[in-house]
């Protein structure tokens, strides 16, 4: 094996490629220590955990900050995004592979990569001018005046329907992760083997049988890990939740009122941190978002390995 | 055996199946071919001359491929599974099927993989799965094996186990014929021997239809063999018979060794 490498031109790109692939290694890493290293003076100040669970974020009075809103924000609004989208996305995922005529199936997965490739901001401008309008006059206002005359109680639980708020920009990420999710149900769906669905045809399985006997046992994994990366990036989500979500980090949140997340804060307020406290918050924020990113992603890599190996150990 | 009066159990007539433009069996006129109830009927040729097409075309697995498409009729007990309103999961449930590499499910039990076709027809009462289960490997000569570990993973076993557990899963439906393709061809010798076995012994209860590539096993094990040789059927008789006096030059080329 030695000498196939041996040759100066071998080296040299080898050489090249280990250079390469260091530098993305060292890229995160340098990444992780700036985003800790600006954001030292807040997390010294008030201590990580006091600053994650700080409910108080006013740059300008108290000159307090504490992310917990914004951690509590981001939380409700992924989480909740990837509930509404995962069994829409994994139905579009099961008709494309298994149900839909080869045509469909390919117009399907077209427009779920289209979906995929739509830039936030025009999500969020549709949310702005249409979605947001339209769930505040057809949606919200109507529950609204329903509830204050039958069940006041509710009310505080609703908040203003304003139409831009958590319920809004719920909606919005939901359709704006759906693609990832069944990207890789799509993908896990299609790993399983031929022979395991025959199998089951065999047996005298109907269409859902095969399903459920053959194909989702084994897809399994590489579906969870889809839910996983969708729910990646609907915690680092920007643009389009911070144009619909109402800014707000009073607590507590309510349905239709507004709210923050971990990425709308900073994308609002970094333009107007002169102080260098605000400023060293905002980066802190950024590296507990860092922190949380690498949580999810890497569960997700774990998932999909083991899912991997049990298809191979079938094969 | 010959002279046994034998009836016969299913049969195609005028078979053809094509994938897109290319005749994948039938070539020269549709494959007419009976097979006899409680016989062994092994389905002999080189890679790609049809004889699993053939056999896929017994409980309408062709159905699943979108280019393929069956011409002709296949009878079982004289009713044509492919006439219009036969629905194709009752013959599979009727014409059962073990495929080459062992597929038992791995994320489910033994147990669970044996009866999860019970399952399918409804079959929910513990008693009866419990005895069924215990037939069934009983009947693919498993039982022995798995009988203190029932509830471990199927994925747990050997590979010849696992051919025997999708055997046992295939035969707790109670099918009348049992589609074989090329069951022993992923298995070391003690495994292959101990399917042959099984066969004399299933023989009893089930019609099987084997496709081999192995002509001593085809030899060894049945009752009467059908030559493949590029999509066409070419002879078809008593074992004995054809793999002494083959009537067409081709199949005695083909079993003395000159080709495939």
């Amino acid at each position: 094996m030695r000498r196939l490498y041996s040759h100066f031109g071998d080296r040299l790109f080898a050489f090249f490629l280990l250079l390469l692939a260091l530098g993305v290694v060292a890229l995160a890493l340098l990444m992780a220590y700036e985003l800790y290293r600006g954001g030292s003076l807040a997390l010294g100040r008030f201590g990580l955990l006091g600053f994650a669970l700080g409910r108080e974020w006013d740059p300008v009075v108290q000159k307090a900050f504490g992310a917990w809103p914004y951690i509590l924000g981001t939380f409700i609004v992924s989480f909740s995004a990837l509930f509404l989208s995962f069994f829409p996305a994994l139905a579009a995922a099961i008709f494309a592979a298994e149900y839909a005529p080869r045509w469909l199936a390919q117009i399907i997965n077209f427009l779920l990569d289209l979906m995929a490739a739509v830039p936030s901001v025009v999500y969020g401008l549709w949310g702005i001018f249409v979605l947001a309008p339209w769930l505040r006059d057809k949606v919200q206002l109507p529950l609204y005046m329903w509830a204050a005359e039958h069940l006041p109680g509710l009310l505080p639980l609703l908040g203003v329907p304003t139409g831009y708020g958590l319920m809004t920009a719920v909606l919005i990420l939901a359709s704006m992760i759906v693609p990832y999710t069944a990207a890789l149900a799509r993908d896990a769906i299609a790993l399983v083997p031929k022979e395991h669905r025959e199998a089951a045809y065999a047996l005298g399985a109907t269409r859902w049988e095969v399903m459920r006997l053959a194909i989702l046992p084994l897809a399994r994994g590489g579906i969870i890990a889809g839910a996983f990366l969708a729910l990646a990036r609907a915690v680092g989500e920007t643009m389009a939740v911070t144009m619909v979500i109402g800014n707000s980090h009073k607590l507590p949140y309510t349905l239709f009122g507004g709210a923050a997340t971990m990425p709308s804060v900073i994308a609002n307020e970094f333009t107007e941190a002169v102080e260098d406290l605000h400023l060293s918050a905002l980066i802190a924020v950024g590296f507990l978002l860092f922190l949380v990113s690498m949580l999810v992603n890497s569960t997700a890599a774990y998932v999909l390995r083991r899912q991997e190996r049990l298809v191979k150990g079938v094969l | 055996m010959v002279q046994e009066a034998v009836d016969v159990h299913m049969e195609s007539r005028n078979l053809v199946v094509r994938y897109g433009n290319r005749v994948g069996v039938g070539v020269g006129g549709g494959v007419s071919l009976p097979l006899y109830r409680h016989r062994i009927t092994a389905l002999i040729g080189p890679s790609g001359c049809g004889k699993t097409t053939f056999l896929r075309a017994l409980n309408r697995m062709h159905d699943l491929t979108p280019t393929a498409r069956v011409e002709g009729e296949v009878l079982l007990d004289g009713e044509n599974i492919y006439a219009p309103g036969v629905d194709p999961v009752l013959v599979r449930r009727r014409v059962g099927m073990v495929f080459q590499k062992p597929t038992a499910f791995p994320t489910m039990s033994i147990y669970d993989n044996v009866a999860a076709g019970l399952k399918l027809v409804g079959i929910r009462d513990r008693k009866r799965l419990d005895e069924a289960v215990e037939r069934a490997l009983k009947g693919a000569a498993l039982w022995d094996e798995v009988k203190d570990r029932l509830r471990a993973p199927a994925s747990g076993l050997s590979g010849g186990q696992q051919q025997r557990l999708t055997i046992a899963r295939a035969l707790a439906v109670e099918p009348e014929v049992l589609l074989m393709d090329e069951p022993t061809a992923s298995l070391d010798p003690i495994s292959t021997q101990a399917i042959e076995d099984l066969l004399l012994t299933l023989k009893e209860q089930v019609t099987v239809v084997i496709v081999t590539h192995n002509m001593q096993q085809a030899a060894r094990v049945s009752d009467f063999t059908a030559f493949f040789l590029n999509g066409e059927m070419v002879e078809f008789g008593p074992t004995e018979l054809l793999f002494t006096k083959p009537k067409d030059p081709r199949t005695e080329a083909y079993i003395s060794g000159r080709f495939g």
